[in-house]
């Protein structure tokens, strides 16, 4: 399977509450609690890190898993956020945009 | 249980200050008649100081950010605050009257990833709107902005408070938001001014025209049930807090002073003086706030509406006592249901004639 990059969209709200992360999408108001694993993918989606290296390097080592099935909990996770315009994936690096500048356009 | 609920819950039980109502100006381009602010700068935060507000509420653990005033794009750097809160990953939401906001304005928030605009508007006639608001093209340019936002897809509430100079337009405002394809909001409350000037009050709808509107299934959902006499409140009703104002929420002017709610002006606090987690933490006036259960309330408790009333604790302080009822609630709740409040009880009424005062028990005069 060919590399995906993950990147944090700006159009969500988060914050860390107990522990948990809340993510937030002002496009559909859709609400997400991310569990621990989700969260360290979701605080290391810069756009520049490969997936594979997040799963190998952030997850694996925090949680003591294999890096097949953290792999596969990854994808379906990413999955369902970008369906939801949470999280951008593309098989190319993606360029954090600063929320409000010109270029986000 | 929703997973809002749920959220709402845990920042409860955490002591979290999960949603704030930061004014970051009193200034308007409006006047409108039943505002209860005062519009003069009297020494407004600057930029920096609204961003290190944003820097110690992020810290705080606050999500829900709700931007407004007086007027947000009078402030010149207000773009600057939004894009500040938006990196910080505030959830934001906007109050404004959108005279000034055109095409560009609202590419710029939709870019910046904002989640609700609510935008006030009196009547869909121009000439009731603008006495109210008395600017002239007032109405036109509000409807403006709104076919601004709609097309960048933005959500927008379309909130109509409703008085006497406008009491028989919300029906042809709320057709007026059905055709815009926005989200229609409305609200009969009407506050004093913030300098304790009651005269506005008398801007308010009657008492009569609360019952009709109460029995509109348009507005209220399903009238019948809407309407229906309370049930006896029980224990769970008598434990229950009187709302979430400073226990979850908090306001923060201008100037920099924190209250509960922006419709609860207890001072507790400023920012200019103290980090907001030391107020938010430790302020008396909070704590007070935060001891107080329904079953707490004198009279309220021994209502037969405490567990359905929308009684607002800052309105009860606006009338002299926090802990007493809300005069406005006692309305509500009395046109709603027929059933007279305990606070009606005490003074000795069955019917609404003649106005409303608030019923300082003995208990707390003493
Ligand atoms: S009930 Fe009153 S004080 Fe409480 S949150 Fe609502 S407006 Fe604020
Ligand atoms: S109706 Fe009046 S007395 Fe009864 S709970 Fe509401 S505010 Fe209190």
């Amino acid at each position: 399977m060919s590399e995906r990059y993950v990147l944090r969209s700006s159009a969500i709200a988060s914050r860390l509450l107990g522990g948990e992360m809340m993510v937030m999408s002002a496009t559909d108001s859709t609400f997400f609690t991310l569990n621990e694993v989700a969260t360290t993918i979701w605080q290391a989606a810069d756009g520049h890190t490969p997936l594979s290296e997040i799963v190998t390097k952030s997850v694996c080592r925090a949680f003591e898993v294999e890096p097949e099935t953290a792999l596969q909990d990854a994808q379906s996770f990413i999955d369902k956020l970008s369906g939801h315009g949470i999280l951008l994936v593309s098989d190319q690096p993606l360029e954090l945009q600063p929320a409000g500048s010109p270029e986000a356009a | 249980m929703s997973l809002t609920q749920n959220m709402n819950r845990r920042a409860l039980a955490l002591g979290v200050p999960w949603a704030c109502h930061l004014d970051i100006t009193y200034r308007c381009n409006e006047r409108c008649v039943h505002c209860y602010l005062e519009h003069d700068d009297l020494g407004e935060m600057t930029t920096a100081e609204i961003k290190d507000v944003l820097d110690q509420l992020a810290q705080a653990g606050t999500l829900f950010l709700t931007l407004s005033g007086g007027e947000i794009f009078m402030r010149r750097d207000f773009f600057e605050i939004l894009e500040y809160a938006r990196r910080l990953l505030f959830n934001v939401r906007l109050k404004t009257n959108g005279v000034m906001i055109r095409q560009p304005e609202a590419e710029r928030l939709l870019r910046l990833g904002v989640e609700q605009i609510q935008i006030s508007v009196y009547s869909h006639r121009a000439e009731v709107h603008d006495a109210i608001t008395k600017l002239p093209g007032s109405l036109r340019r509000t409807i403006n902005a709104i076919q601004f936002l709609k097309s960048q897809g933005l959500n927008i509430i379309l909130a109509n408070v409703l008085m006497t100079a406008n009491r028989h337009d919300h029906a042809g405002v709320r057709a007026l938001a059905r055709e815009l394809g926005v989200t229609y909001s409305l609200d009969p409350t009407i506050t004093p001014k913030i300098d304790g000037d009651r005269s506005i009050l008398n801007l308010r709808v009657s008492g009569s025209e609360l019952n009709q509107l109460f029995r509109e299934d348009d507005l209220v959902g399903d009238a019948e049930q809407y309407c229906a006499p309370p049930p006896p409140p029980g224990e769970d009703e008598m434990q229950a807090l009187p709302c979430h104002a400073g226990h979850t929420t908090i306001y923060i002017s201008p100037y920099g002073d924190v209250f509960p709610c922006v419709q609860f002006p207890l001072p507790s606090g400023n920012v200019r003086r103290q980090k907001f987690i030391d107020i938010w933490q430790n302020s008396s006036a909070l704590k007070d706030v935060r001891s107080i259960r329904v079953k707490d309330l004198p009279v309220c408790s021994t209502c037969s509406h405490a567990g359905t009333c929308s009684r607002c604790p800052g309105l009860a302080y606006m009338e002299g006592n926090m802990r007493g009822p809300s005069t406005t609630d006692c309305e509500k709740s009395y046109q709603r249901t027929g059933i007279p409040s305990a606070n009606m009880l005490r003074m000795g009424r069955t019917d609404s004639s003649g106005a409303f005062v608030q019923i300082q028990p003995l208990a707390i005069l003493n």
